[in-house]
Formats: C-alpha cells, sequence, structure tokens
C-alpha cells in the first residue's frame, strides 16, 4: 500500500509561538513573506457590558499550517506544466526547472501552500524537509516545537492515534483536496455558532 | 520596515492565503490539466540542493534576558552559520526535556548576519543623541575613554561613575559584568541593586516567607489539580524553557487552569480553561474579594493559618500591636466600614462578582492548588502589594509547602533559588553606595540629594551625581527605561553626565547617545557558558563558533585591554583568556551545584552542549516548615508567614506601604481625573519576537510579529479607528504613531503596545517605532524603589 505522510497538529495547545515558522524560515532560507509554514490566529465572540463589569465570551485559537502534502493534491492537477508532482511516498514537490510562475496553483490551493518568489520568478512550497525524511528525522518544523503539538508521521498512523479531523474553521472542506493532516481541535473551534470567528492576524500569514 | 514581497494579491484578486471557502463540488471542477507526474530522483537535489554542513556545534542560545536558556545545534559551512536548529537529545521527557528553542532562537541569522552590526569602533560628531559618528581605531578610542575615565576619576572621584543595567549578554565574557569588574580594579564605581523586571516582588515577597525561594520546583507543577496563571504568561515571555510545556503536562494530568490577565495570552489561549480579563493595577481588589468569600464562607484552611501565620485575625497579632488592623479586619471592613465584597471588587476590577465568587470557591476548595504570580502585575505603581495579596491568598488556602501547591510571591526555585546567571567574578567594589537601579535619572540630576529615603544603601547619601556612564549590554539607558524623552533631554546634557561609553553590536537608541560606541562580537563569537534562568537544572556550554567580524570583540577583551592602559591587566584577566574563564566557571559549577558536570575538555569534545542532572523528585519549598513549623522556622521576625509584617508597620507609611496587601488606586488610573483627559490605561507585555529590545531588528520575528497597538474593538469603534489604521497614542510625556490592531484578545479600556520596540522619533519627536516607554513613567514604587512603566493613562484616536 501506498505510503502517505502527514502532520498532526494539536491545535488545543498551540501557542502562536512561530518557532516552527522560524524553523522552516531558516532551513529553507525562506522569509520575506515566503512563508511555507505559518501561524494563523483566529478569534472571534464578544464583549458584554453588565453595570461595570465586562463578561467576555472571547474565543481564540492557532492553526500551524503548512502544506498538507493533500491526497488528491489539487496544485499538482492544476500545474500546466506539471512541474508540480506527488512521490510516491505523497510528499508533494515542485520542479522549480519546470515551473513558469504562473500562479495557477497558488490560486487552487485552498490552504495557501503554493508560494510565488518574486525573485525566482517560481512556485515555492513546502517539500517535508524530505531530506531529513530520507535521513530518518522529523521535518524541521515538528522538532522546533516547544508545546510538542506538531507531529509527523504516516498518515493511517496518525488516524489512528489521533483520529480523523483534517478541518477546523476556517480550513477549507477536506474532501477538496483530502489533506494529509490530523487535527485535534481547540475547545474554542467547536460548535460555537455565531460568534463570527476570523483569522485575526491577516498581515502576518 | 521592509515591504513585503508581492505575494498579497495575486493575478485572480484572491487574497491568497485566507483558506478559500469552497464547496467540494467547486473543487472538483477546478482546471485539470494533468496526472501525477512520475518521480524523477534527482529533480528534489536539482530543485533544492543540500548544503551540507562542515560542523555541527550545539551550543547555548546566546543569553539575553528572556526567560529561556536553550539549546542550539548550530551549522556552519565555510565559517559562516548556514542554519540553527535546537535540542535534539533523544528520550524528551518531563525529568529532562529537551531544551526547544523559540522564535528568538531559531531566527537568530538574522540578527548575527545583519547588516547593521557595528564593525568598527565610533566617536561622536553632532550632537549627542543626534546619531552622528565617526570611524575611529580601537587606539584612539582606548585613548580617549582613558583620559575621560582619569579626567572623571580625578575631579569628581569613583562614585560619579555608573555601570548601568544591563541584560543584553549573560554568557560570562560578554555582559556589564566584565566592566564592573575592570572598574573594581580601578577604584569602584557606584553600584544599583534590583532590576527592571522584578524590583517589586524580590523586594515584597520575603517580608512575608523570609525567603524568595517560594517555589516548587518545575517538575512538581504536573501534581497540582488547580493552577491560577495570575499576570503570568509563559508562552510569551518564555518564563523559563519549557514552563509552558511542564504546564501542558499539567493540564495532561487533570489540572484546570485559570488566566487572570488583561490580555488574553498566548498562554491563556493554549492552556487556559477561563480566561479573567482584570483591570490592570486592580489585582489587590480581586483578591481581597476572594479573601472575603473564603473567609465568610469558612472556606479557608483554618488549622494552617492558625498554625502557621500571623496577623491573620486579631488573635494573633504581633505583640505590641495587638490593636492594628488585622487582615480579617480589613476584609471584613471592620475599621473602614468597606467590606471588601465580590460586588465592591466588581467595580473597581470589571471582574463580574459571579466570577469572584466562582474562582475563590475553587482555589480554595481544588487541592492541591497553585496561584502563581507573573511580573507583570508588579511593574505598577503600588506592585508590592499585589505581590503580598497573592502569598496571602496562598496561606488562606493552605497551599504552602506540599506537592501541586505554590507559596506564591518571586517563587525561585526550591531547593536552592535556582541557577547563578553570572558566575564571572567582578571582585570587591572599592565603593559601597548603591542605588535603586530604576533611579539612576535621580542620582544624574541630584546624585547629591540622594539618600536612604529614595532607597541609597551603604551610606546615608549619595556623594556624587552620576557623570560618567559606562554601558555594556543594555538599551536600558533610552529605550527600557521610562519616559524617554524626559531621559533623552537628560542625556543630551553634556554638562550633567560629562561622558558616555557603549559597548554594542548595534545602532540602538541608547548607543545614540554614546560619546564612544565600542563594536561588539556576539555570543557565537566568543565562548561562554549559561545556565537556567529563573529556573533550570543545566548548564549549557557556548563554544566560539565562528569569529567575530571586522573589528567586533568581546566585552571582556575591551575591559582587558583598558585594564593595561590602566597597568591593571594582569589583576584583570589573571592570565585568563575567555575560554579560560569558561574553564573557570564551570570548575566553579563543580563545587557547588552540578558536582558531577564534565570538565571543559570533555563537555567540548562530547558536543553536547548541555549538562543536565534529571528531576525525579522534584523540591518543594517550605515542606520542612509546613512539617515541623517550631523546629525550621521561617526567617521572618516572627518565624511565621506574615500575613501582617510588623516590619512593613514600622515604617509608617500606611496609605503606600501598608503592613497588610491593601487595595491602593494607582496615581494614573482609569479612577483619577487624569482619565479624562487620558481614558486608556496602556500596558506593554513581551513580545514574543523579541528579548525586551533585543532582535526588534530582526526581519524574520518582525515579519512574525509586527510591532502593533493592540485595541479592543470598543475602543476602536468609539475612535472610528478600524484594524490597520495608523493611529497615535498619547499622553503629557509624548506620542507615538504605528499601526494597530483590533483585537478582542484585551479588556476594554486597555490597549497594549509590547515592550522593546527601538524609540525612533521623527523630526516632530513622535516614535514611529511604537516604544511604549514614550509614554510611561519614572515614578517609582513605595518599598522597592522599583518601576513603575505599566502604571500609565493614555489617549489613542486615528493618526
Amino acid at each position: 500500500m501506498k505510503k502517505q505522510y502527514a502532520f498532526y497538529i494539536d491545535t488545543s495547545r498551540c501557542s502562536g509561538c512561530k518557532a516552527c515558522q522560524a524553523a522552516c524560515n531558516d532551513k529553507h532560507n525562506t522569509g520575506n513573506g515566503i512563508l511555507w509554514r505559518r501561524v494563523y490566529e483566529v478569534s472571534g465572540g464578544d464583549w458584554i457590558r453588565k453595570g461595570n463589569a465586562w463578561l467576555p465570551q472571547v474565543f481564540a485559537y492557532n492553526i500551524s499550517m503548512a502544506c498538507n502534502h493533500c491526497e488528491d493534491p489539487i496544485c499538482v492537477k492544476t500545474c500546466p506544466t506539471k512541474a508540480i508532482y506527488q512521490r510516491k511516498d505523497g510528499i508533494v514537490l515542485i520542479d522549480e526547472n519546470k515551473c513558469i510562475g504562473c500562479r495557477y496553483c497558488e490560486w487552487s490551493c485552498p490552504y495557501g501552500a503554493p508560494q510565488y518568489d518574486s525573485n525566482k520568478g517560481v512556485m515555492t512550497k513546502c517539500t517535508f524537509c524530505y531530506d531529513y525524511i530520507n535521513e530518518g528525522k522529523n521535518p524541521s518544523c515538528v522538532d522546533a516545537c516547544p508545546m510538542r503539538v506538531l507531529e509527523f508521521g504516516e498518515f493511517k498512523e496518525l488516524k489512528k492515534k489521533y483520529g480523523e479531523l483534517a478541518e477546523v474553521y476556517p480550513l477549507p472542506d477536506s474532501s477538496i483536496t483530502k489533506p494529509a493532516l490530523v487535527i485535534n481541535p481547540h475547545k474554542d473551534s467547536l460548535n460555537k455558532p455565531d460568534i463570527y470567528l476570523a483569522i485575526s492576524n491577516k498581515e502576518e500569514v | 520596515m521592509k515591504e513585503r514581497a508581492d505575494n498579497s494579491n495575486n493575478p485572480f484578486g484572491l487574497s491568497r492565503r485566507e483558506f478559500l471557502k469552497w464547496s467540494s463540488a467547486l473543487g472538483a471542477t477546478a482546471l485539470s490539466v494533468g496526472g501525477i507526474s512520475e518521480v524523477i530522483g534527482s529533480i528534489e537535489s536539482k530543485t533544492h540542493p543540500f548544503v551540507l554542513a562542515d560542523r555541527i556545534v550545539r551550543t547555548g542560545c546566546p543569553a539575553h534576558n528572556c526567560g529561556g536558556r536553550c539549546l542550539l545545534k548550530v551549522f556552519v559551512k565555510d565559517e559562516k552559520i548556514i542554519r540553527i536548529e535546537t535540542d535534539d537529545r533523544p528520550n524528551d521527557s518531563i525529568e529532562d526535556p529537551q531544551l526547544r528553542a523559540c522564535i528568538r532562537g531559531r531566527a537568530y541569522r538574522k540578527r548575527q548576519y545583519h547588516p547593521d552590526r557595528l564593525k568598527y569602533p565610533l566617536k561622536r560628531i553632532g550632537k549627542r543623541g543626534e546619531g552622528k559618528f565617526e570611524r575611529i581605531s580601537w587606539d584612539e578610542a582606548y585613548d580617549i575613554i582613558v583620559s575621560e575615565i582619569k579626567r572623571i576619576k580625578d575631579t569628581y572621584g569613583n562614585s560619579s561613575i555608573y555601570v548601568p543595567y544591563g541584560t543584553g549578554s549573560y554568557n560570562q565574557v560578554n555582559g556589564r559584568q566584565t566592566a564592573v569588574r575592570l572598574f573594581n580594579l580601578i577604584g569602584g564605581s557606584l553600584g544599583f541593586y534590583n532590576s527592571y523586571s522584578w524590583a517589586a516582588i524580590s523586594k515584597a515577597t520575603p517580608y512575608v516567607f523570609g525567603t524568595s525561594v517560594t517555589g516548587n520546583q518545575r517538575q512538581d507543577w504536573v501534581n497540582s489539580k488547580y493552577i491560577i496563571m495570575w499576570s503570568w504568561n509563559p508562552c510569551e515571555m518564555r518564563d523559563g524553557t519549557n514552563s509552558e510545556y511542564f504546564l501542558k503536562k499539567a493540564k495532561e494530568n487533570g489540572a484546570r487552569i485559570i488566566c487572570i490577565d488583561p490580555r488574553m495570552s498566548m498562554s491563556a489561549v493554549a492552556l487556559a480553561d477561563e480566561w479573567i480579563p482584570i483591570r490592570p493595577g486592580t489585582d489587590v481588589a480581586m483578591m481581597s474579594a476572594m479573601a472575603y468569600v473564603m473567609i465568610t464562607q469558612d472556606l479557608y484552611d483554618q488549622e494552617f493559618v492558625k498554625k502557621y501565620c500571623v496577623g491573620f485575625d486579631s488573635s494573633q497579632m504581633p505583640e505590641g500591636l495587638e490593636r492594628e488592623e488585622s487582615y480579617k479586619d480589613y476584609i471584613l471592613g471592620i475599621r473602614d466600614g468597606i467590606p471588601k465584597t465580590p460586588q465592591w471588587a466588581e467595580e473597581i476590577t470589571t471582574v463580574p462578582k459571579e466570577t469572584i465568587i466562582n474562582i475563590a470557591h475553587e482555589y480554595a476548595t481544588i487541592k492541591p492548588a497553585m496561584l502563581y504570580q507573573g511580573y507583570g502585575m508588579q511593574r505598577r505603581a503600588y506592585g508590592e502589594t499585589a505581590v503580598i495579596g497573592g502569598c496571602v491568598l496562598a496561606a488562606l488556602s493552605g497551599n504552602i509547602g506540599i506537592p501541586g501547591g505554590c507559596a506564591s510571591g518571586i517563587a525561585l526555585q526550591a531547593d536552592d533559588g535556582g541557577p547563578f546567571w553570572n558566575v564571572f567574578p567582578t571582585g570587591p567594589n572599592p565603593i559601597k553606595t548603591r542605588i535603586p537601579t530604576f533611579l539612576w535619572t535621580e542620582a544624574v540630576l541630584r546624585g547629591q540629594e540622594l539618600s536612604v529615603a529614595e532607597g541609597v544603601v551603604g551610606a546615608d547619601k549619595l556623594d556624587n551625581n552620576v557623570k560618567l556612564i559606562y554601558a555594556v549590554a543594555t538599551n536600558a539607558l533610552i529605550n527600557q527605561h521610562a519616559n524617554v524623552n524626559r531621559t533623552a533631554k537628560i542625556l543630551e546634557d553634556e554638562k550633567l553626565v560629562e561622558f558616555i561609553v557603549v559597548h554594542e553590536q548595534f545602532m540602538t537608541p541608547t548607543a545614540k547617545f554614546a560619546d564612544i560606541v565600542l563594536p561588539v562580537c556576539t555570543q557565537f563569537e566568543v565562548w561562554g557558558l549559561e545556565d537556567g534562568w529563573k529556573y533550570g537544572d543545566e548548564v549549557i556550554l557556548m563554544p566560539k563558533i565562528v569569529d567575530p567580524p571586522f573589528e567586533t570583540k568581546s566585552d571582556y577583551q575591551i575591559c582587558s585591554e583598558i585594564a593595561d592602559r590602566f597597568g591593571v591587566k594582569y589583576q584583570y584577566t589573571e592570565g585568563r583568556t575567555e575560554k579560560d574563564w569558561i574553564e573557570w566557571t564551570i570548575e566553579e559549577y563543580r563545587k557547588t551545584r552540578f558536582p558531577n558536570v564534565p570538565n571543559l575538555k570533555e563537555f567540548e569534545k562530547s558536543n553536547k552542549g548541555v549538562y543536565s542532572t534529571p528531576i525525579t523528585e522534584p523540591k518543594i519549598a517550605f515542606r520542612d516548615f509546613r512539617n515541623n513549623p517550631q523546629k525550621n522556622p521561617l526567617k521572618t521576625p516572627s518565624g511565621r508567614i506574615e500575613i501582617f509584617s510588623k516590619t512593613l508597620f514600622e515604617m509608617q507609611k500606611p496609605c503606600t506601604i501598608p503592613p497588610i496587601p491593601k487595595y491602593i488606586q494607582e496615581w494614573e488610573s482609569p479612577f483619577g481625573e487624569e482619565a479624562k483627559k487620558y481614558p486608556l490605561q496602556a500596558v506593554g507585555h513581551h513580545y514574543m519576537g523579541r528579548v525586551h529590545s533585543t532582535h526588534d531588528n530582526n526581519e524574520w520575528t518582525d515579519e512574525a510579529f509586527p510591532q502593533r497597538v493592540f485595541i479592543n474593538p470598543v475602543d476602536a469603534l468609539e475612535r472610528n479607528v478600524e484594524d490597520g489604521d495608523e493611529v497615535k497614542v498619547f499622553n503629557d510625556r509624548g506620542t507615538i504613531i504605528i499601526k494597530c490592531r483590533v483585537t478582542k484578545r484585551i479588556l476594554p479600556g486597555v490597549i497594549d503596545i509590547p515592550q522593546g520596540a527601538w524609540w525612533t522619533p521623527d523630526k516632530n519627536g513622535i516614535d514611529r517605532r511604537g516604544c511604549i516607554n514614550v509614554l510611561t513613567s519614572e515614578k517609582w514604587t513605595p518599598l522597592a524603589f522599583g518601576n513603575a512603566q505599566h502604571t500609565i493613562m493614555v489617549q489613542l484616536e486615528k493618526a
């Protein structure tokens, strides 16, 4: 059976510290707008005044997100030059020699994973640190996490361990691309109608 | 700041990284142009060539003044650092956890190889503070420095020389301690005590407990079933590497965690079951109301209070003070007619009375419970009372001296108070006079008037004004000290401080006020050693990894070369190189905390980076006292926990230094006249992207955590301000203009300007980077003479 590597993220304990993001920046020399891994702060709710008191009905959590190396990677389908391909272990990569920088993949990916490098004129994205995987190590972001909320492994193993949830607000419907992603949800991301959750750090992602 | 690359608008006009809210049907019809490519092994290596390092060195993350002391794995190629990873020791466990670095360590290459690194010695050519310098040689720099030191010593005496507070380097041979040693060999310099971090909490805690060692070792936190993080934000400030991880483990072990903070901090987001926003500066009101509930509903631990405490009620007042107001009298309002009810506290704190009642119940009944105090609430007008208030609640609940409990207060680690920070010896200072560090501008302006009444120790009063400042590893001359515009005026006046030397890596706001700036190497460029910060049971070796670039030198080398010019080189170096001092330091550790630490040669050869001792039986503070208070009394005057302090009573300042913790309205407050003009409270939390002001120029951390004013939508709406707008924040002391972030994660009436941004005044003196100290006050706390920089009122409007 085909291998499929995946990420697990425990959003219930993610502190949004971005050590994962910096580890990715450092390993891949990215930055200045290119963030293969980035952390979304999602918050919402309201403040209720009661006399002199304030009752907070405020909800917030973080989602650390890279490429989900989807089982059904839409970027691979949309790439007109076949520059994006999926390896037999599920890792989705971009061949920068074939990429023409048309940015179709950027448009089609519902997770914002492929990112345009304006200096090189090509698309770039998370490689799952396949060089580290070859060496038997975890991707750099995983071993960076001070809260130990990121894990890497075979998709079916992670699902066995943590369940099959692959979407929390505002991630897209996981049936679009079948992301290799397992999520433990934060208490604030569950079943709370009318709390107007939204990404609140848009300029950072 | 640099504009980001054009990634925000793609050709399709979609904002790129907001997740698309597609239906799956739409997804299925997306442009489909081909199948999956065959894997061709060579493509990856063409696209992402592997870079092989020449060597990999494990080292300590440069020791600034964050709470973390972490391990880095540094990849070097062609004598350049090309990658930084973190602790990869196997068997990451609660007893001996990996020391994983945060963003500041992981992003360090952008600081290390920053184009703005200072390269050569500089001499001021413009007006002081203007920032105009010319390059000079080291010899010329030393000639000027030596002649100025001699002139000022001869004219005023050594007590006019001051090596200010500086926390930028703690690796032994880089840092202010190197300059203190130099001056101690040539007649000494005016000393200081206290810090900008925890002046009030370190002063106040021993009045209650007779010690600062009030905390259980962190491995014990997992035994707690109820944890109150009061003004404590370990995730963002990194209050000790792994503190947030220990709390996560406590959570997994079934603890309920509460966070009391005006901000819904990331510690609240990631760890807390409940966040209770509180109006800054009113913590004692909430504490008092919790005590009211515990007392009136018989929830407090009566046996504990009777056996281990004094001053709770009239039955246990100190001898001769039986008729004074006890804690219980105060809480019930016996003397002042104001019972400290939850309703009373609600009016002050904004915390609903039902919440206060609930938290009091939980804290009193879920055992064991840990009330842990952070430091934000004590960098305030009457910070000492908030500290003592927390300690008293811990006593009322009986959570002292037991696993899973916490006595509160500064909570240095049992059983020995924790790490040393600096072992490098400064030697005895011939000048015995010391000032509270926060009062250094007073010592410049009116040193000869300063006396014990304003915190002077070692003499009745100062005999000098400060005339020479020798600043190493500090940005506290301007940026981190209160009231920047006032400090700048003081330093601009060359008749006051006549000569200023700054050792720096960058042209910081402080360095701009130097007469001579000396370029210093980073901690990757010199040998060093660090140990845990507040907690931690490890020492971390910091080998020299790359050479100092250009003409940079270590602080130690600079001071030893100046010592040479004073004829005391050998006395300064004792014949040791920097590496020799690290060897010496390790031996000091062997004699004290770590008898089995490897010697330098073994340590270096192993390339492990860290020596740690696994903690299987965490130490519990006050365990002996709890077991037998007669045999093991506290070092307080009564030998017991002093809810009422006779020592504080005898100071006879009941309105500012009450002998029991009382709520006192702050000198700038939403309840004062000042609120009409300046209705918002402003706090400055420790930002994840910076260690105080270190890393403010790091493009990776700045991209991750841009400097913003954080404001609640309620306040933003009133001011017609929207997310992302440039806003003007001001009071009588100054004005800043930066962009805002509208967030629900902060209490209405409070704004947050993360501390540490580099003061960047425009031609009108308006700071364009967002240094909160443009707005803060130089007024100090009554007991500790500490900084109260969070006690400020401001106004905000659209710029």
